[in-house]
This record gives C-alpha cells, structure tokens and sequence, in this order.
C-alpha cells in the first residue's frame, strides 16, 4: 500500500537497524514504476519539509532522467525547490555518466558545454565506480544536514543504469554500505525486472525491506512482452495495474498488501482492490447489433429449463433419458420421459425442451451384426 | 491526392497543426518504431521525415542516420511524398550521415570510441544548428540493429549511445526517431536492448501484420502507444490508437479496421 510505504520511509531506521530499503519492481507490460517512484518522492519531499519525517534531507541520484526534469517536477507539485534552506541534492549520472562528452571536448571535437551544468547539480562522470559513487552520496548528503547526526534519505531513479556498467556484486556493496551508513534514514530504487536475470532481481529483493510490485491487470501468457493482441482490453485497462507491496518486518515475519492504481494525466492514483472491476470487465463486450446479452425474463427462462442428465430431485423417481427409446414405448409409465419431452414440474410455465431423435424410427435390434452386410 | 492532409497517424501524434502555430509535438520525445520482416515499418520514418520538413516552417533541421539505404535511396522515396532531399540537404536542413558500411575499429575500446565520435558528430551539428536558431531538430536513426552489427555487437555501448542521444532531446530540445525490428529479438529470453528502448520511448508506434493474416487491401496494421500528449493548459494525457494501412506508390493509406470501402 503506497500510504505505507510512504510512512515507512517517513519515519526511517531505528537506532543500531539498517535503513528501511524499498524496492520499486515494474515490468514492460506495465511499464509505472516512474510514476510510483516519482509519487514517492513527492511524498517524501513534502514529509521533508513539513519536519515530519526523520531525514531532513534528499539525495536523488539521477540516471535515466536528468536533473532538471526532476526540479520541473518538484516546481509543478508546488515545492520550492530554489529556497535558500536546501533540502535536495541530485547526483547528475544523466548527462554524462561515461564521460564520453569530456573526452569529446578533450579532444577538440565536442559542441558545446550543455545547460545542465547551471541547474547546479553535481555532476558524476564515471558511474562504473561504486566507490566514487557512494562517496558522492554521503557527501552530498552531509552537506545537506550538515555533520551532526542527522540523517537524509537516499532515491536512485534507475539501478538498471547502474547494473550495466557494474557487476550485481558491487551494486549490492553499494546498496549495503548505503544501508548501513548511520546517516541514511532510508533509500529507494527503481528496477525493471525484465531486463536482467531473475537472481539479479532476487539479488535487489533480499537487500530490500520492503517490495513494490506493479503487475498489469491481466496478466498476459506472453510474460515480459507486452500483449497487443486483446486490444480494446488493452486500451482500457493499460494505464490501470496491481500494486503488491511485501513488508519484511524484523521480526522475520512477511506482510503481503495489494492495492489498484490508475495513472491519468502523469499521476497515479491508488485505491483498494474492489469487486466492482469485475462488473466492469464483463462489460466489455465489443458493441455490436446484436445482443449478446439476456434480459431479466430470458435469464429466469434459462435457469427453469430441465437439462437432459441432470438430477432434479423433485423427489419423484427420475427416468434419465438414454436416447434409445422410441414414442410408442413406455406409455404405462407415469412420466412419459421416454417420449423425449421432459416433464416439468407443474408450476413452471414456458420452460421445454423438445428433442426428437432420428433414430427414433429404427427398431433397436440386438441380435443383428450392424457390420454383417460387409462385403470382405 | 493533398499530401498536407492530417491523417490517423498525424492525429495519433498530434501533427494535425498545419500552420505550425504550436511548438512541435515531437519537440523533446522519443519515438521508437517498430516493425517485422512482413510489415516495414520505414513508411513511418519517411511520413516523419515528410513532415520534420515541412515547407510551412525553415526552422527545422533533420539529422539522419542511415546504416541500412543509401542517400539515393530516400531521395527517390521522398520525392515521390513530394519532399526534395538534395534540395534539403543543400539547404543545410537535411544531414545525411552515410553509416552504410561504416564498421567500428575492432575491439572493445574501438567500439566505444567509434560511437563517441559518431555522438561527438551528431551533437556537433544539433548544437551548431541550434544556435542558427533552428529549433526544431529530429534526429532519426534508420535503423537501430545495424547500428549494433556495425559496433560488431556491442550492444552496451550501443545503449549508452541512446542514452547520450536522449541528453541531446533534453538540452536541446530536438526529438529521437528510432527504427527498430521487433522480432529479430523475439528468441531471445530477455532482450534488454529492446525493452530498454522501450522504456526509454514517449511515443511507441508497433508495424503489425493483421491477426488474421495477410490480405491484398490491408497490409498492417499500426498501434500507436503515445505516453503522455501534452495539450496547451499543460495538463496531459495518455493515448492507444490502433488502425490499417495500406502502403501504395506514392504514400500510406490509413484507415480504422472494417471502414475500408
């Protein structure tokens, strides 16, 4: 549940625990996680400087968007983000996180300088190193809340980035020491599930106290690749998902929560799983002229009529009808069943069956070979 | 036949605005298009292409990439969609990069330093270009998986190139119009480069054969996956749109399913 993920991350570690680590996982056929990365921060920013939470401060490290997208962000949710009280460090691992565009101007064939470097964030140049990197954290985030003990949160836009330059082994050391420095109260990273190997997942998931999930509403049998086949589905149903969140609590014990989240407009919204989405899907009918659907009277109609083997337990001994029984037969009988035409019971109105077999006429004769008129 | 006629795939990307009175829809987004051996979907790059450089405005400059035809090639396609490249080109709107059989240094290091030169060339016009005032710069790669044969496989470095390209839509505004082929992946487990280019797309345009397999009216049909459409009060919106087309001599037919007369 996003509510408690927030209030988690809110609140932060406990004296002599590990920072609380989440988990953002999304997959290609629902693709979202930026929106519940990008919500989070949101909540976290405005826990931050309402003084509600224990950090009173954040490093984002951007990898797959750039700063200045995040400080339009943060401008748009009514965050002041140019206050002269700064609450909010970005590591810049946009612009130029191989150092391609120095090595450009080194050697004399690079354009110019880009406009990133006036939004003021710090610029990281070599993401391959894991050392510079969490050394560049910590830094930025002391310079936030200064050198006592207060601490600050830590959010990573893409570990996906990370893990293409650097092995899964490193990128945990780095996720552990930033854990388990004193200074973080907490960290949250994005990772699409699909573009690495399951124990890479499996990996990031153990390092986590907590696991967001987004699943599509209807999973699709092609797993990673997004189903296009069942479109009008698709067109209402893939901007909605499941959000499935795992807490690991200290204890050892695991707490499972599910909720629904719908983006519209670039906000997402969350809200208990209800039955009502069944009503919903079923509606979905393409719409035609015909009507695929029953009115009321049709649907009681179909529930009266009397099927062929099913037992009806009116209490009255039930012949089953075996097909072989001609129209003459069985006249003696109180339920004339034989004929074909099922008896009712006397309050019921219009609903019959009325099935007249072919080989009604032909007398039944067990003594005769059918296969005796062959000619071997 | 009006060739500046808006049709379903100028609505589905919001191209519909004749006199260029708004900023171009494309403007800082990436556009990846994907097609499969029975349906190309290189009619998309051209109907692109046609309209980046649109008569209405000298403001717009398109950078082109080309590893799979040559310059003659497009010049004949687009003159036929009544667009003139070697006048374009003359005019330093069009830049015409023959990578055709371009192939990296070999080694690990001369991958890499083949793609940071090409990067090194691309930002080099796109930044020269905006400062003449051109602000409308797309810069079009035709197509991506021989951009991978030519980096002899590197497929890394290749995705470190895109995202240096993607630095380039946000400092300068310009848009990134890739072609991919969908299903040269389709054996393998996890395709990371083309689920990363999914990701990294604002706008997803699929060149699908029909469900229900071929027909001589009917040769795709085209899903349009457009993430987030900014309209003018700022607030935004998502889209799916999914129609026909049918590729003819001198254009695209496009048109929703059944309504082909």
């Amino acid at each position: 549940m996003a509510e408690s993920i927030c209030r988690a991350l809110r609140d932060g570690a406990l004296q002599g625990e590990h920072a609380p680590a989440l988990t953002i996982k999304d997959s290609i056929a629902s693709p979202f996680g930026f929106h519940v990365f990008t919500h989070l921060l949101t909540q976290l920013s405005s826990n931050i400087l309402a003084a509600k939470s224990q950090s009173r401060g954040l490093v984002l490290v951007a990898l797959s968007r750039s700063p200045s997208f995040y400080l339009d962000l943060l401008n748009r949710k009514g965050f002041d983000v140019a206050s002269s009280q700064k609450w909010i460090e970005i590591l810049d691992c946009y612009t130029d996180p191989l150092g391609w565009k120095d090595a450009l101007l080194a050697s004399g064939n690079g354009g110019s300088l880009s406009n990133e470097a006036s939004t003021g964030a710090s610029l990281c140049r070599n993401v391959k190193d894991m050392d510079k990197l969490y050394s560049s954290i910590i830094e930025l985030g002391k310079g936030i809340v200064g050198q006592g003990k207060v601490r600050f949160c830590v959010a990573i836009d893409s570990v996906n980035e990370i893990l293409r330059h650097a092995s899964i082994s490193s990128v945990a050391g780095l996720l552990s020491n930033l854990r388990s420095n004193d200074r973080v109260s907490s960290i949250f990273w994005l990772s699409h599930s699909d573009l690495h190997e399951d124990r890479v997942t499996a990996v990031l998931e153990y390092m986590s106290s907590m696991v967001a999930s987004i699943e599509p509403l209807n999973q699709s049998a092609n797993g990673h690749r997004c189903n296009w086949e069942s479109l009008p589905l698709l067109k209402c149903n893939y901007w909605k998902g499941k959000f499935h969140v795992r807490f690991k609590r200290r204890n050892g014990r695991v707490r499972v929560m599910s909720e629904e989240f719908h983006v519209e407009q670039s906000a997402i919204n969350f809200r208990s799983i209800s039955s009502e989405d069944e009503i919903v899907n079923r509606s979905l009918l393409p719409k035609m002229q015909f009507n695929l659907q029953l009115s009321e009277k049709e649907q009681i109609d179909r529930a009266k009529v009397v099927l062929p083997f099913e037992h009806q337990g009116t209490g009255k001994p039930i012949q089953i009808y075996d097909g072989r029984r001609s129209l003459t037969d069985g006249n003696s009988e109180a339920e004339p069943v034989s004929t074909g035409i099922l008896q009712t019971n006397e309050n019921s109105s219009k609903g019959e069956i009325i099935y007249l077999r072919d080989s009604d006429d032909e007398r039944p004769d067990s003594d005769e070979d059918p296969d005796d008129d062959l000619d071997i | 036949m009006d060739q500046r006629a808006p049709n379903l795939l100028d609505e589905a990307l919001g191209l519909v605005d004749e006199e260029k009175t708004k900023p171009w829809p494309l403007s800082s987004r990436v556009v990846l298009v994907e097609d499969r051996v029975e349906t190309s979907g290189a009619f998309v790059l051209h109907h692109l292409l046609k309209r980046a450089l649109s008569p209405h405005s000298s403001n717009d400059v398109v950078v082109f990439l080309a590893f799979s035809q040559p310059f003659s090639h497009y010049d004949r396609v687009l003159r036929k969609l009544g667009c003139n490249l070697t006048a374009q080109r003359e005019n330093n709107r069009f830049f015409f990069l023959d990578l055709l059989m371009s192939e990296f240094p070999d080694g690990d290091e001369g991958n890499k330093d083949g793609l940071v030169a090409l990067y090194g060339k691309i930002e080099k016009v796109v930044s020269t270009s905006f400062q003449e005032n051109k602000k409308c710069i797309t810069i079009v790669i035709d197509d991506f998986s021989l951009m991978e044969v030519a980096a002899n496989g590197a497929t890394n470095y290749v995705l470190d190139f895109l995202r240096y390209c993607h630095t380039l839509t946000l400092a300068f505004g310009c848009s990134l119009v890739v072609l991919n082929h969908e299903d040269i992946y389709s054996s393998i487990e996890r395709p990371a480069l083309i689920l990363q280019m999914e990701y990294l797309a604002d706008i997803l345009i699929k060149a699908e054969p029909l469900a229900t397999g071929l027909a001589t009216d009917v040769h795709g049909q085209l899903t349009v996956l457009n993430k987030e459409i900014r309209d003018e009060q700022g607030s935004s919106r998502n889209k799916i749109c999914n129609f026909h087309f049918r590729v003819k001599e001198n254009g695209v037919e496009y048109f929703y399913p059944g309504s082909k007369t």
